[in-house]
């Protein structure tokens, strides 16, 4: 027979770890149980034997006495006097031929007259009509003149006393185990009853039903407690997985929806007979979409290597004021275009290990965002404010010892601040910046690679329009701090090639 | 000028090969590390492409060896690993040249011809002149029919740098990588702000502009002596 049919022969209750416990309690407790019984028992035996031994042992001593002082007849007389009473007394004195001389137990057996010391024999007792056998423990003794003398005591009280106890003991311990077992029994059958709801539960969200919880039964007990825990587990769980397939259907959507377009254009083209020209558009078309999805595809991949990523090899010191001024340079032609004026400001030098390109980009990203929100949202205003004054966007440097803040500052339409948190995440793009192009990548980005140099994105209100604070860690060895310190001047220098 | 394609994936070489055909280099393709390590040290080619994932010889080890063996021919390497580290790496393994995959025709023809004419041309050049135009690559000055044209440190890099590979055409991210040193995605047009900017100030008033727009490619300055 396998293991497994083995298995269901046992009722499940019987396997629970609370059987098991309060039966192994319960065993502990019977026996020692048991024990103190088997302690009071012998004790008891023995006190009331000693008692019974030392009352026959007295009363021999006086008849030995008068036998010799007062011959056989005061003996006799003494005996026949003691077992008048209906006492439990009991006495027989014979001769040396083993008559009767006196005393009221009948015949013993012949065994009885050699045994020496206390002895348990059982005699007929005789009470009007009726005749019982009965215990008794006496003493034997020989007087002179080969007479004998049998002293001993009915001791059937006692072995009904030591049957009560027995008997007491036993009903006792049936109880006693009794209920143990149909405790331990309810009480696996309770906390079962709870752990197996909860295994169901857990099934049940295995199979993909996510939304299923344990049940609290609001006692606070230590049950309760792990679910509460497991539930709140759950949630968070739950949460993921929403983000999850948030991020994913966001990535099929921005992904689809370009090959989509691609696709038609390619289908059209091929479709309407067209000029050489026009084929020659459509073809330009496609592979603007194909490169706008590699686009796309390259900066999707790269946040998932950042994300997953260690330290480049390509980390170096560098002057980080230096960089984004180099990025600005860049960046503020096509500002200028736009009607938006880039202010910087960096005092000094600010030293800080990191990888070039990846902040040179995730600067670009801030710069390409805030020229495209700056100039939205002034092309939206009414034409006589947009006359007034044109906001440029502020970009700065602030030192803060461990780490540096790239600010960057625009007045465009900021992101409210419900959303500030979404906007990190990949391919989120709020509903009014729909019609800006931009693959909803940049600000994950920036997050990426400021989480790769040990730091965070931060979005605040410019009142109005965005304040995107990039912290980053320095990162400096003790080494390069100290050459830091020392040489201010030290510089990447992107100029000195000229 | 030959051309030895090392590319795994046939279809790719060939297409390749197809478009450096035109640009009048003659290509020959091998298909795996091994094949292109022989033949690149048994022949002589003016530059060598070689994809970076290859079967039996990886191509960072390709061109490690024939670095090692004193091989100096231009290097291209091609890669579908795009990172900024993965660049480092096949740089530093004596690639002069790195493009990820997916890589435009255009783009690849570009930076093989700038490849090619660089081994000619660089070193004691201490002027460009392209028709009237002069860069003085030692006072840093510049001239347009005898009159001097004001540069800014930025806009002049980027003239000298289209002088060098005047009559080749030069893509956007060949400017963005050899003038800003940077290699990465600029999402907006900058690279032609910096250009019209550039423009107006060598070819604003001028009969014949130098600076043309290659369309679906990039930029030239053109040159009349070829």
């Amino acid at each position: 027979m396998t293991g497994g049919k083995q298995r269901t022969l046992i009722p499940r209750v019987l396997l629970a770890t609370p059987f098991r416990l309060s039966a192994i309690y319960v065993s502990i407790f019977c026996g020692i149980v048991a024990l103190t019984f088997i302690y009071v028992y012998v004790n008891v035996q023995a006190f009331l034997t000693r008692d019974t031994v030392a009352a026959v042992q007295m009363d021999l001593d006086v008849l030995q006495d008068r036998f010799r002082r007062g011959q056989l007849s005061a003996l006799e007389a003494a005996i026949a006097d003691r077992s008048a009473p209906a006492g439990n007394a009991l006495y027989l004195l014979t001769d040396g031929q083993g008559r009767r001389l006196a005393g009221n137990l009948d015949a013993v057996s012949s065994d009885l007259w050699n045994t020496e010391g206390p002895t348990t024999f059982s005699f007929r007792r005789t009470a009007g009509a009726e005749s019982s056998e009965a215990p008794a423990l006496g003493l034997v003794s020989r007087l002179p003149g080969n007479f004998r003398l049998i002293v001993a005591r009915d001791v059937e009280r006692q072995d009904r006393v030591r049957r009560l106890m027995r008997g007491a003991f036993f009903i006792g311990y049936g109880v006693i185990a009794l209920v143990g077992f149909i405790g331990g029994v309810l009480m696996s059958r309770k906390i079962l009853s709870r752990i197996d709801e909860a295994s169901t539960t857990a099934h049940s969200i295995m199979n993909g039903n996510l939304a299923q919880r344990i049940r609290v039964t609001g006692r606070d007990d230590e049950l309760d407690r792990l679910s509460l825990n497991l539930n709140a587990m759950l949630d968070r769980i739950q949460d993921l997985m929403t983000g999850l397939k948030d991020v994913s259907d966001n990535i099929a959507h921005d992904l689809k929806t370009p090959l989509h377009r691609l696709r038609t254009r390619a289908e059209r083209a091929l479709k309407s007979s067209q000029s050489p020209q026009d084929l020659a558009e459509a073809l330009g078309a496609v592979i603007e979409e194909a490169d706008a999805l590699i686009q796309t595809f390259d900066a999707l991949l790269n946040i998932a290597r950042l994300e997953a990523g260690s330290r480049a090899e390509s980390y170096g010191v560098l002057d980080i004021c230096t960089l984004v001024r180099d990025v600005v340079d860049l960046y503020e032609p096509v500002g200028e275009e736009q009607g938006i004026p880039f202010h910087f400001s960096c005092a000094g030098n600010i030293l800080i290990a990191g990888e070039k390109h990846l902040l040179g980009q995730a600067v670009a990203n801030l710069l390409d965002n805030a020229i495209k929100y700056a100039a939205s949202s002034r092309d939206g205003a009414q034409p006589e404010e947009s006359d007034a004054e044109i906001s440029p966007v502020e970009i700065g440097l602030e030192d803060k010892g461990e780490s540096v803040d790239i600010v960057v500052a625009d007045r465009g339409p900021g992101i409210p601040a419900k959303d500030r948190e979404r906007v990190l995440q990949r391919f989120v793009r709020l509903q009014p910046s729909r019609s800006i192009p931009g693959s909803g990548l940049g600000l994950s980005l920036v997050a990426a690679v400021a989480r790769l140099h040990g730091g965070s994105v931060m979005l605040e209100d410019n009142n109005p329009g965005l304040k995107v604070r990039v912290r980053l860690s320095k990162n400096l060895t003790s080494d390069q701090a100290g050459r830091a310190a020392a040489a201010p001047e030290m510089r990447a220098q992107p100029h000195a090639a000229i | 000028m030959r051309v030895l394609i090392v590319e795994d994936d046939q279809t790719a070489a060939e297409f390749l090969a197809k478009a450096l055909s035109e640009a009048g280099y003659q290509s020959e393709i091998a298909g795996n590390g091994e094949a292109g390590f022989e033949l690149a040290s048994q022949n002589s080619y003016s530059v060598l492409i070689i994809d970076r994932m290859l079967p039996k010889l990886d191509g960072l080890t390709v061109v490690e060896r024939l670095r090692a063996r004193g091989d100096r021919t231009p290097v291209l390497i091609l890669s579908a690993l795009g990172a900024v580290d993965d660049r480092v790496k096949g740089l530093r393994a004596g690639g002069d040249d790195y493009l990820s995959k997916p890589y435009s025709l255009v783009e690849l023809v570009a930076r093989i011809e700038a490849l090619t004419r660089r081994t000619a041309s660089d070193g004691a050049v201490t002027s460009y002149t392209v028709g009237d135009l002069v860069l003085d690559r030692l006072s840093h000055k510049v001239s347009r029919g005898g009159e001097p044209i004001i540069l800014q440190p930025r806009e002049y890099r980027l003239l000298e740098y289209l002088m060098r590979h005047a009559g080749q055409v030069v893509t956007r991210t060949m400017l963005l990588e050899n003038v800003w040193d940077y290699h990465f995605d600029p999402q907006t047009n900058v690279i032609d702000v910096h250009i019209s900017r550039l423009r107006s100030k060598i070819d604003k008033g001028q009969e014949r502009p130098l600076l043309e727009t290659v369309r679906g490619a990039g930029y030239m300055i053109r040159d009349d002596r070829r």
